[in-house]
C-alpha cells in the first residue's frame, strides 16, 4: 500500500465538500420547514387522493390513495416512452437509410425532415401538434369512419374494442411459436455451421409465427369479436363515440411530437453507423459473391450498430425525459398527475419532487443498462 | 457545529433584541417581512397569470385587478406608494411554493380558503376579498341549460392544482355522472382547448369563468349555467409564522371594505378627516393610534384609500366597469344586502 498524500487530500476534499453542500441544504430545509410548520413524512401516499385522472392504464379513480395516483403517472410516462422509442426508431432507420439514398427526391426530402424537425424547440412541436392539429379535426358529429371503424376527430381517436374468448390459448400459441423458431434457428446454425447449407429461417418463421396463431382459432376454440364505437348524443351539438377504445389526443400529439422530434437525431445516428463502416468491407463482402442484402445483413448492420447504439441510448433517454413536457397539454403523465395535482393537493413539496427525481433517475438507468447490454452484445468479440 | 452556530445567532438575536428594544417598535421588530419589505423598498405580491378583473397585466406591464389592489393597498400602507410593488405571475400549481419559499410575501391570486391549505402547509389565509362559487360554462350551441342535462362521458376542461379538479369530482359523483377531466397547467390552455371544442363544458370559479369569457374567440356563444357547486372564498395569503405582517395585510383588505361601508372614497378621504363619525376619523386617521400596534405610522389606511380607493371603488373599476361581473352578488356589503362583513378597526 503507499497511498501518497497528494492522491488522497483532493479526494477527501471532495467528498467532505458534497456531504457538507447536502447537509447544509437539508438542514436549511428542515428548520425553514419547522418555522412555518410544514410536517416532512410520506404517509401522504396512502391516504385518499380525491382527484380524478383522465386516462389511466390500470383502475384508478379518486377514491385510491395518492401512490395509486403515483402509479398511473408512471405508466402513463413508461406507455409514452415505449411507443415513441419504437416509433422513433423505426422512423429514425428509415429516415437515416433514406438520407444515403442515391434517389435526389428521397434523399433530399430526408434531409429536408431531419433539419425541419430536429431545429424546432419540442415545446413548440407539441403545441402545434395538440392545438393546432386538434383544431383541424372533426367534431365526433361530423368525423368520416376511416376503413369503417376508426373515428378520428378532436376529442380522440375511437377504436374498436377486441373481444376475445379463450384469450390465453391464443397467447400460449404465440408462446410456442416463438419457442418453434428460437429451436429452428439453433437448429439451423448448427447445419450451416457443420454443412454449410443454409436454411431459409426467416421465411420459417414468418410461417409459423402466422400458422400457430391461426390454427388456434380453427382447433383452440379462440375467437375474436370487434367492439365498433357508436356516436351517443350528449347534447343538441355535443357528441361522443361509446364502446370501444378511446384514445385521447393528448397521448396522440404527444407521441407524434416526440417520435417525430427523435427519429431525426436517431436518423442521424444510423447515417453516422453506415457511413462509418469503411467501403472496403462492402466490396470485400461483395467479392466474395455475398448478395447486396447479405452485404448488408451480414457485413455493415453489424458494424454499423457498434457505432449507431451509444448515440441511439442517448436519443432514447431524451425521449423519456422529454415525456414530461406532457404537462403542457394535459396528458396525465408523472408530472402533471404526481409533481401537479398530488403536490398541489397535499403541498408535500420536497417529498413529490423527491419521489418524482428518483424516479426518472431510475427510468433512464434502466434504460441505460438495457442498453449497454445490447451494445455489449455486438460489440467486437475480442479473443 | 450546527449545534453551536445555533446557540451563537440566538445569543446574537437576543443582543440586538435588547438593544434595540428602545429605538424600534415592537411591531417592525418581530416582523421580518415588514422590515425586508422597507428594505427592499417594495413589496413582493404573487398574482395570476392573467385573469382579467383580478390579476391582469395590460401591454405595458401593468397590473389591474382586485387581487392586485390588496398588494397595493399594502404597499400603500407598508411604503407609502401604492405603486412600490412587485408582481409575480404564478401558476396555481407554483403559487404556494413560491409563497413557502420566500420568493414572494403576499400571495394574492384567487386562491380558495380551505381547511387543509390553511392548517397543513405553512399558510395563513388573512380575509376574503371575493366570495364565489365553482361553476360550469358551455356552448350556447350545446342546448344544456343546466347541470341537470348533463349525461356520461362529457368531458370537462379545468386546471390542475386547484380546488376545482377536487370539486369536480365531488359534483360527478354525487349525480352519478361518468365524465372525462382533462387538466391542464396553465389557464390559457384550458380555454383553447375548451374553445377547439376538446372539452363540453369547462370548469372553474365562477369569477374565472366571466373573466376567460372575454378571452374566447366568440364570447357570445358561451353561458355560463346557473348552477354553483362549491363555496369559493378567495383572498390573500401570507407564510405562517409572521404574525405582524398577517395582520398588517388583513387590515389592508378590511380597510378598503370598510372604508366603503363609511362612505370613504379616494376622493373625499381628506375631507372626512373633519367628520362628526369617530369611526370614520379612525379610518383616515385623524382618531386614535391604529398603526402603531403594527409598527405604522397612523396615516396608513389614509394613504391605502387615497391611493387606491375602498373596495367598491375597485370592483366598479376592475370587475363592474370591464364588464365580468356588473353584478356584485354576494360580494355587496352586509348593509346592501351582500356578505361583506368586516371586525371594526378601532
Amino acid at each position: 500500500m503507499n497511498f501518497k498524500l497528494k492522491d488522497i487530500v483532493p479526494q477527501l476534499i471532495t467528498v467532505l465538500a458534497v456531504i457538507f453542500i447536502f447537509g447544509f441544504f437539508t438542514y436549511n430545509a428542515q428548520i425553514n420547514m419547522e418555522n412555518r410548520g410544514i410536517d416532512f413524512g410520506y404517509g401522504f401516499l396512502s391516504q385518499e387522493s380525491s382527484f380524478d385522472v383522465q386516462f389511466s392504464l390500470i383502475e384508478y379513480d379518486g377514491s385510491h390513495s395518492y401512490f395509486r395516483a403515483y402509479l398511473v403517472g408512471l405508466l402513463n410516462t413508461i406507455l409514452v416512452s415505449v411507443i415513441g422509442i419504437i416509433i422513433a426508431t423505426i422512423l429514425g432507420v428509415i429516415v437515416g437509410v433514406a438520407r444515403l439514398s442515391p434517389n435526389y427526391l428521397i434523399n433530399k426530402f430526408a434531409a429536408f425532415y431531419v433539419e425541419f424537425f430536429r431545429n424546432i424547440p419540442l415545446l413548440l412541436q407539441i403545441f402545434f401538434w395538440y392545438f393546432a392539429a386538434l383544431r383541424a379535426l372533426p367534431l365526433p358529429q361530423n368525423a368520416e369512419a376511416i376503413f369503417g371503424v376508426f373515428f378520428l376527430t378532436i376529442k380522440g381517436l375511437y377504436v374498436p374494442a377486441f373481444i376475445w374468448q379463450n384469450l390465453s390459448i391464443f397467447l400460449y400459441s404465440i408462446i410456442a411459436a416463438v419457442l418453434a423458431i428460437v429451436i429452428i434457428r439453433i437448429h439451423a446454425k448448427k447445419v450451416q455451421e457443420n454443412q454449410g447449407k443454409q436454411i431459409p429461417v426467416f421465411y420459417i418463421s414468418l410461417g409459423l409465427l402466422f400458422i400457430l396463431p391461426l390454427l388456434s382459432f380453427f382447433i383452440g376454440g379462440v375467437s375474436l369479436s370487434f367492439e365498433v364505437p357508436v356516436l351517443k348524443q350528449l347534447a343538441t351539438t355535443s357528441f361522443i363515440y361509446e364502446g370501444g377504445v378511446s384514445l385521447p389526443p393528448e397521448l396522440i400529439a404527444l407521441t407524434l411530437s416526440l417520435s417525430l422530434y427523435t427519429a431525426t437525431f436517431i436518423a442521424e445516428c444510423v447515417r453516422a453507423g453506415i457511413q462509418g463502416v469503411s467501403k472496403g468491407q462492402k466490396e470485400a463482402a461483395a467479392s466474395i459473391g455475398l448478395t447486396p442484402n447479405q452485404v448488408l445483413k451480414l457485413v455493415i448492420m453489424p458494424q454499423a450498430l457498434r457505432i449507431i447504439i451509444p448515440p441511439t441510448t442517448n436519443q432514447y433517454l431524451n425521449l423519456t425525459k422529454n415525456s414530461s413536457l406532457a404537462a403542457a397539454i394535459a396528458y396525465p403523465d408523472l408530472v402533471l398527475v404526481f409533481a401537479g395535482t398530488a403536490l398541489m393537493q397535499t403541498g408535500k413539496a420536497i417529498e413529490i419532487v423527491s419521489i418524482t427525481m428518483f424516479t426518472y433517475l431510475t427510468l433512464s438507468i434502466s434504460i441505460s443498462i438495457l442498453m449497454n447490454w445490447y451494445n455489449k452484445r455486438i460489440a467486437i468479440q475480442e479473443k | 457545529m450546527f449545534k453551536y452556530l445555533k446557540q451563537l445567532t440566538s445569543l446574537v438575536a437576543m443582543v440586538a433584541v435588547l438593544f434595540t428594544f428602545t429605538t424600534e417598535s415592537m411591531a417592525a421588530k418581530k416582523s421580518k417581512t415588514l422590515k425586508n419589505t422597507q428594505k427592499k423598498g417594495f413589496v413582493r405580491c404573487g398574482v395570476s397569470q392573467g385573469l382579467p378583473g383580478f390579476s391582469n397585466a395590460d401591454a405595458a406591464g401593468n397590473w389591474t385587478g382586485i387581487d392586485v389592489d390588496v398588494c397595493r393597498a399594502v404597499a400603500a400602507a407598508v411604503l407609502g406608494d401604492a405603486n412600490k410593488v412587485k408582481f409575480t405571475p404564478l401558476s396555481a400549481k407554483e403559487r404556494f411554493t413560491a409563497l413557502t419559499s420566500g420568493e414572494i410575501d403576499i400571495l394574492s391570486r384567487n386562491t380558495t380558503w380551505t381547511l387543509s391549505r390553511d392548517a397543513d402547509i405553512g399558510l395563513t389565509f388573512v380575509g376574503v376579498n371575493f366570495y364565489d362559487g365553482q361553476g360550469f360554462m358551455v356552448r350556447k350551441s350545446s342546448g344544456i341549460t343546466s347541470t341537470s342535462q348533463f349525461k356520461d362521458g362529457i368531458s370537462a376542461c379545468t386546471n390542475i392544482g386547484t380546488t376545482t379538479e377536487l370539486n369536480m369530482r365531488d359534483f360527478f359523483n354525487s349525480k352519478g355522472i361518468k365524465y372525462e377531466p382533462v387538466a391542464f397547467e396553465k389557464a390559457d390552455e384550458v380555454v383553447a382547448a375548451y374553445d377547439a371544442g376538446r372539452c363540453d363544458t369547462y370548469t372553474t370559479d365562477k369569477s374565472g369563468l366571466a373573466a376567460q369569457r372575454t378571452k374566447m374567440s366568440n364570447p357570445d356563444e358561451h353561458i355560463v349555467l346557473p348552477e354553483t357547486v362549491s363555496k369559493e372564498p378567495l383572498g390573500p395569503v401570507v407564510r405562517q409564522g409572521d404574525s405582524v405582517w398577517e395582520d398588517i395585510v388583513r387590515w389592508s383588505l378590511n380597510t378598503m371594505i370598510e372604508a366603503e361601508e363609511y362612505g370613504i372614497t379616494s376622493s373625499n378621504a381628506d375631507m372626512m378627516k373633519t367628520s362628526d363619525n369617530p369611526a370614520i376619523k379612525r379610518l383616515v386617521g385623524a382618531e386614535g393610534e391604529l398603526g402603531a400596534a403594527f409598527g405604522l405610522d397612523n396615516d396608513w389606511s389614509l394613504r391605502i384609500i387615497k391611493q387606491v380607493g375602498n373596495y367598491g371603488e375597485s370592483y366598479k373599476r376592475n370587475i363592474a366597469d370591464t364588464g365580468i361581473l356588473p353584478d356584485r352578488g354576494p360580494n355587496e356589503l352586509w348593509t346592501k344586502g351582500g356578505i361583506l362583513y368586516v371586525p371594526p378597526a378601532r
